[in-house]
């Protein structure tokens, strides 16, 4: 039989707010444990939540960047479940009226474009963070756990995407889409890495052509989007395979194990199904009217597509166009800042995805931490129009610049790459060209034209590849008219 | 209406470890209060909206602003059992 | 006259005129503990260091010129207000010993106004009660009758005030918890309208029912009080932000009012003792110029029974973070859910755990909707009940109660009886308007009987133009007695 995978998408956000969610400490994730508490955020005894309007300002951009309806009117609800780490025992969320609903992201994979439609974007409060020790670092052995509450109460916004996504690679790219535009709104810095985003999958598989929903599984842990990628596949080829022979899937949650490419069921959490959702009698409604939205709106960036469809109309490619608006902030930064700088969108489009990309991947370093900026970009590119560098020069000029040794100009020099334009050195490589073949420019000069190449090529070589072909050619049809 | 309450499971979801006969005796107590609550159930609230808070008011709101918390001393000062600045709990059973 | 018995007021004007200190008027009300709470127990902890401090400080600040209305003026409070540094309990094991890091927006306030906190009061466990016997360090006794209860939840406030351990203090009202111990121990004692004194550090019971509220011997007490710590805290979201009605000076009489008697509320179920206090209340009133109606809020009837939903239901969320983790009682176990299962079964006492199980069943899953969000309905009938009956009385009127203070043990082995002694004072929570009981007379026992006004929302200035003109036409309540110990 065939399978047709069903997957849904929940994207955790955590809002780069000055301030937590609903109390006045900093959101600051390198401080040392329990230094950013209060008696708000550490649950206590009578401290009550007020929450920050900054961040439901941030979700509702991210709610109108997805096209999502916006509600006039919502609430918070309290989500109970007891967890250690969880202050209150109960988590501020929203149920059934989120600030967002019923968005769509467009998605394009595989040549495919389809659209992913978003159920809510919700705001809600991080946990903090539990460290479990002992038992040679396995959770399942630890003897005790350690907790440290800063991060309790950060701003979290879930995102729910419908069931719409098919494939492993669309799950992939709903993800980096999503974590684009979040990027790009400036409201997170969204780094997979650090936790700031984080994505569930919810997968099932179902008969082809059936429209009723298989056993839906979570998948949890996926902390790059190639592991996300890579466990949506190993999750439908295990269901079709539970399937194929016959028994039948539990639904669960299950943790992507990097390692070992697959997915395991976790212990489920005893009664943690039934969350007893209430209206949080500390919060009043929320009211987003129309002049707010509108403000709101009024503040929204350039977004993703948008940016996408920019570039496209300064000359890039569409796939180029598409890597560059989706990949990591900087890059985007560095193109914005070489476009100011007036460099050729094209030439420093292609260096950022090919060139600094690979350099980043080979050398395994941060792109925030290479020594690159906008205006490198555009001195490497105007040293290539006038000549100064040849394309493969420039990108030699450009790992050097990468590499640290300096501005473009200065690289290049300390290579020895520059292109010699320098018209009296030509004319004594070319003369001494000419005097080492005299038959082969006889016959150049009798019209035997294809020697022209022969002749600019004898002259590159002795120049080491720095004569500049064109000054070269010009000089030998000047010889050819003496 | 007869209530026929699984008091275990409510006080597994609550986290309160009852004996056998402090489950019988809060089974028997709730049975009491809940039937006395049907009168609630059979009121006609058709078309009536429910009330979550007592005065018609609409956002309040705090500015994004990092006011000073607790000190490290103060947040852990009364913890049951503190580690290397951290509070600590004996481990899960239930790991996410 | 001794200084313990003096109404705040007469205790300010001596302080103006010099005639006594702060200092003295805390060793009067710490003299008169010394000698009743072996028997009364108002008090959990009476914080005699910060207590001489602040009373120094208050003398100090009154010979700079300073005279806020509570400059010097020794008052307790309830103890599930958190007090930095000074235990607060809740009157639960599983907040013994605890240490609060700030204070409560009430007791900022009343710092701030040069008020001397003489300590925390006893209550009912996590205000959970009516008649503070489900304290778990020991009930508080009735300064009437030691044999009988002070009422609840706030039954160490009002018997602190009664006893003369205090001139004033603070409560907090659920359902009822400061009008009926103010009726049992003959005191005014008032419900703000929700939002109108600020919740921060108020241990939540039920966060949308719960207010802070002053119990006071007189109704210019009570208006003392509660000026001093009314008014928009922008800790607390649900806190009024409009203009604040300060009632100091709310007078007027009765001329003119319509007052209306609630039929549900007046009948049914009280005590002949109570209702023919009322009654004669109600004809005063009447002689007085008010204009008397009366009215019918039916769904009134359905209030004890929404209450009983809805106040565990958030009682059992707020009651959550008991869990041994970060404060306060831990009961070790294997894992982290065992070591919480049975912290909280050591730590919270039979009525916490009734009604932490009656709201989680309330809200688990299948229920919610016939329990809670039914009750939710139910109240906004309530309130549309309310609001229809003030288009007819510029005031609502009833028993406090329906019988006067209770002896202990009657009513503990049927929660059920208990829940009943608050049908009276439910209503005001749900509609979350503002109310308030004032003494009108002794039974045949000579115990206090409680007249409870009922006021729309944010109304507070005519509710105390009403209590001050019931205050007027009331029979006497006698200030109880104590044998002075032989030394």
């Amino acid at each position: 039989m065939t399978w047709e995978p069903v997957i849904g998408i929940e994207v955790h956000v955590e809002l780069q707010t000055d301030s937590k969610m609903f109390c006045g400490c900093a959101v600051d994730f390198s401080a040392p444990p329990n230094t950013n508490v209060c008696p708000v955020c550490l649950g206590l005894p009578g401290a009550l939540p007020v929450p920050n309007r900054r961040a439901i300002e941030w979700i509702t951009k991210i709610g109108m960047a997805l096209d999502c309806q916006i509600s006039t009117r919502s609430q918070f609800h309290r989500k109970n479940y007891f967890y250690a780490d969880q202050p209150k025992n109960y988590q501020i969320s929203q149920f059934d009226v989120p600030v967002c609903h019923d968005g769509v992201l467009e998605v394009e994979s595989e040549g495919v474009t389809a659209s992913v439609r978003i159920n809510r974007a919700h705001m809600e409060e991080d946990t903090g963070k539990s460290i479990h020790v002992g038992g040679d670092g396995r959770i399942h052995a630890a003897t005790a756990t350690l907790l440290d509450f800063n991060r309790a109460g950060v701003p979290l916004v879930e995102i729910v995407s419908e069931p719409d996504i098919r494939t492993p690679s669309q799950a992939r790219v709903y993800a980096q889409t999503l974590r684009a535009l979040v990027a790009s709104l400036g409201v997170s810095d969204a780094k997979l890495e650090e936790g700031s985003i984080r994505f569930d999958a919810n997968v099932s598989v179902r008969p082809a052509g059936s429209t009723e929903l298989g056993t839906k599984v979570e998948i949890k842990n996926m902390n790059s989007f190639r592991s996300l990628e890579k466990a949506v596949d190993y999750e439908i080829r295990r269901q079709s395979e539970v399937l194929e022979s016959g028994e039948t899937l539990v639904q669960e949650t299950r943790h992507w194990d990097e390692a070992a490419g697959v997915t395991h069921g976790m212990r489920t959490k005893e009664g943690s199904s039934d969350y007893r959702y209430f209206p949080e009698p500390d919060l009043l409604p929320l009211e987003v009217d129309e002049a707010w939205q509108r403000e709101i709106r009024s503040s929204l960036p350039e977004l993703p597509s948008a940016r996408r469809s920019r570039y496209e109309s300064l000359g890039l490619d569409r796939e180029t166009a598409g890597v560059l608006v989706a990949s990591d902030d900087a890059m985007v930064a560095w193109f914005e800042a070489a476009l100011d700088h007036g460099a050729d969108p094209k030439l420093s489009a292609n260096w950022l995805t090919g060139e600094v990309v690979a350099y980043l991947r080979r050398e395994s370093r941060e792109a925030g931490d290479l020594p690159l900026t906008g205006s490198h970009l555009a001195e490497l590119a105007a040293m290539v129009e006038d000549g100064k560098l040849s394309s493969t020069a420039a990108k030699d000029a450009l790992q050097g610049v990468l590499a640290g040794e300096g501005r473009p100009a200065e690289v290049a020099a300390a290579r020895d790459l520059l292109q010699i334009s320098d018209a009296s050195a030509l004319e004594k490589a070319v003369d001494a060209a000419i005097e080492a073949e005299p038959d082969s420019f006889e016959r150049l000069r009798s019209g035997e034209d294809k020697l022209m190449g022969f002749f600019v090529g004898q002259v590159m070589r002795a120049s080491g590849g720095k004569a500049d072909p064109k000054i070269v050619t010009a000089i030998l049809r000047q010889r050819l008219t003496e | 209406m007869p209530i026929d309450i699984d008091i275990a499971h409510v006080a597994q979801l609550a986290r309160i470890a009852l004996g056998p006969d402090e489950e019988e005796l809060y089974r028997s107590q709730l049975g009491v209060i809940l039937d006395h609550a049907a009168r609630v159930q059979a009121a006609d609230t058709d078309g009536v909206p429910p009330t979550a808070h007592p005065l018609p008011m609409v956002n309040a709101f705090r500015e994004d602003i990092v006011r000073p918390g607790l000190s490290h001393s103060d947040a852990l000062h009364q913890a049951p059992d503190a580690h290397d600045g951290y509070f600590r709990v004996p481990p899960a059973l239930d790991v996410e | 006259m001794n200084l313990v018995d003096l109404t705040i007021a007469d205790a300010r004007r001596m302080l103006q005129q010099g005639e006594t200190t702060a200092v003295e008027l805390l060793e009067a009300v710490v003299d008169r503990a010394s000698l009743t709470e072996a028997d009364l127990h108002a008090y959990l902890t009476i914080d005699h260091d910060g207590a001489a401090r602040a009373a120094r400080q208050a003398d100090e600040r009154r010979a700079a010129g300073d005279d806020d209305p509570l400059l010097g003026i020794p008052v307790a409070v309830k103890d599930n207000m958190t007090t930095i540094g000074v235990p607060t309990t809740a009157s639960s094991k599983v907040l013994d010993g605890y240490l609060p890091p700030y204070d409560a927006t009430v007791v900022k306030r009343l710092k701030a106004a040069g008020a001397v906190i003489v300590g925390k009061t006893n209550l009912d466990e996590f205000a959970m009660g009516s008649s503070t016997e489900n304290s778990a360090y020991g009930p508080t006794r009735n300064p009437y009758d030691s044999s009988r209860v002070p009422g609840g939840s706030s039954g160490g406030s009002a018997a602190a005030v009664a006893a003369g351990s205090a001139l004033g203090s603070y409560g907090s009202d659920t359902g009822g918890s400061i009008r009926q111990p103010a009726a049992f121990c003959g005191l005014v004692g008032m419900k703000p309208t929700y939002g109108l004194v600020s919740r921060y550090g108020l241990i939540a019971f039920a966060s949308s029912l719960d207010q802070i509220g002053p119990f006071g011997r007189t109704v210019d007490d009570a208006a003392l009080l509660l000026d001093a710590v009314s008014g928009h805290d922008p800790r607390d979201a649900t806190s009024y932000s409009g203009e604040t009605p300060k009632v100091a000076d709310a007078d007027g009489g009765a001329g003119g009012l319509r007052v209306g008697v609630v039929r549900e509320l007046s009948s049914q179920g009280i005590d002949d003792s109570v209702a023919d206090a009322f009654s004669r209340t109600v004809d005063r009133l009447s002689d007085a110029g008010a204009n008397v109606v009366e009215v019918s809020v039916p769904a009134a009837d359905l209030a004890l029974s929404a209450y009983y939903l809805i106040a565990p239901a958030e009682c059992s969320a707020n009651l959550a973070r008991f869990d041994g983790v970060r404060y306060g009682l831990r009961v070790e176990g294997d894992t982290v859910e065992s070591m919480m299962s049975a912290t909280r079964s050591d730590g919270f006492g039979p009525e916490v755990t009734r009604r932490v199980l009656l709201g989680t069943y309330a809200l688990s899953a299948g229920y919610y909707d016939a329990f809670y969000g039914q009750a939710q309905r139910v109240r906004t009938m309530i309130i549309r009940e309310f609001e229809s009956a003030y288009g007819r009385a510029d005031v609502l009127v009833s028993p406090t109660t329906p019988t006067t203070a209770f002896e202990f043990g009657a009513k503990t082995a049927d929660p059920l009886s208990m829940y009943m002694s608050d049908v009276c004072t439910i209503p005001s929570n749900l509609a979350g308007h503002p109310s308030a009981s004032v003494p009108i007379g002794v039974d045949e026992q000579g115990l206090p009987i409680g007249f409870q006004i009922m006021a729309p929302a944010l109304e507070e200035r005519l509710l105390f133009r009403v209590m001050r003109a019931v205050e007027a036409v009331a029979e006497p309540v006698p200030r109880p007695t104590f044998a002075e110990v032989a030394t």
